[in-house]
C-alpha cells in the first residue's frame, strides 16, 4: 500500500500525465531520451521524474553509468483496488480488453 | 536506445521470508498465479517449470539463473508451444525478483522482466504480470486469496 496522496498530485499534472504516456509506449527511457521528444526543459522533467519517482509511478534502474526510467503500475493497481472489489477487477480488466481489441479493429 | 522490460514494484505487508516461499513454493503459487504451478529445487542452472492450472502439464521451462535467498531470484522461461501449437523456438525470457526488507514488516518487491523480443512486448507482460502481481499480494496481505471466478 503506497501513499495515494502522493499518487493523485503526481497524476493531476499533465506534463506529468505526458512522461507516464511517453513511458508506457517506450518503457526504460533515459533522461536524454526522454527530453528529446518533449517539448520540456531538461530541468523541469527532471523535476517531474522526481515528483514521479517519490510516488512509485517511475522506478529507476541504473545500467552502468545509465538511469532508465520505467513505469510502475502498482500505485495505479492499488488505487483501483481500493474501489473496484477484487472479483469485479478481473471482469473489468477483460471489459477493458475487449474494448482495447475493439478500438484496435475499428482503426485498422 | 530504451531497454524494452517491464518493471513491477509494490511495498507488501509481510515478511522476506513469507514472500520468498510464495514466489517458489508451487503449492502457494497455485494460490495466486491462476492455478498454476511453478516449481524447481532452486540451485543456480536447474530447470524451471510452469504447469497449467486446470491440465496440470508443463507450459513454460526455463533455468534458475541466480538464487540469495531470500533476497533475489532470477530465472529464464518460455512457452513450450507457440500460439499455433507448434514448438516454440523464440528465446528466452528473463524475470528478476527483488526482495528488500523495509520497515514495520514490509517487503519491497520489485519485479523485472527483459531481455523481451522488442518495445512492442511490454504490453503484453504488462497485462500478464499485473493481476498475478495484485493477487500475490492480496493473497500474502490477506484475509484470503482470490477464489477461482465461479
Amino acid at each position: 500500500m503506497q501513499d495515494d496522496g502522493a499518487v493523485f498530485r503526481a497524476l493531476a499534472d499533465a506534463s506529468r500525465r505526458l512522461l507516464l504516456d511517453s513511458l508506457h509506449a517506450h518503457n526504460g527511457q533515459t533522461l536524454r531520451e526522454l527530453c528529446s521528444h518533449l517539448d520540456m526543459s531538461r530541468q523541469a522533467v527532471s523535476k517531474h521524474l522526481a515528483i514521479l519517482e517519490a510516488a512509485h509511478l517511475v522506478v529507476v534502474l541504473r545500467q552502468g553509468r545509465e538511469k532508465r526510467h520505467y513505469l510502475n503500475p502498482a500505485p495505479i493497481v492499488d488505487i483501483a483496488g481500493r474501489w473496484i472489489g477484487r472479483y469485479e477487477r478481473r471482469r473489468v480488466t477483460a471489459l477493458a480488453e475487449l474494448k482495447r481489441q475493439l478500438e484496435e479493429e475499428s482503426r485498422e | 536506445m530504451s531497454e524494452p522490460a517491464f518493471v513491477y514494484q509494490s511495498d507488501i505487508a509481510t515478511t522476506p521470508e513469507r514472500l520468498w516461499a510464495a514466489l517458489t513454493s508451487g503449492e502457494l503459487t497455485r494460490q495466486y498465479w491462476f492455478g498454476r504451478r511453478i516449481e524447481s529445487d532452486w540451485a543456480v542452472g536447474s530447470p524451471v517449470l510452469f504447469y497449467d492450472g486446470d491440465t496440470d502439464i508443463v507450459t513454460d521451462t526455463g533455468t534458475v539463473l541466480e538464487c540469495d535467498r531470500p533476497r533475489r531470484l532470477v530465472y529464464s522461461f518460455r512457452p513450450q508451444v507457440d500460439v499455433h501449437g507448434e514448438p516454440f523456438t523464440g528465446d528466452f525470457t528473463r524475470v528478476a525478483f527483488g526482495l528488500e526488507p523495509l520497515a514495520a514488516d514490509r517487503v519491497r518487491l520489485r519485479l523485472v522482466h527483459d531481455q523481451l523480443a522488442g518495445p512492442d512486448d511490454v504490453g503484453g507482460w504488462e497485462q500478464g504480470w499485473t493481476p498475478i502481481l495484485a493477487n500475490l499480494q492480496v493473497f500474502l496481505e490477506g484475509p484470503a486469496p482470490t477464489a477461482p471466478a465461479g
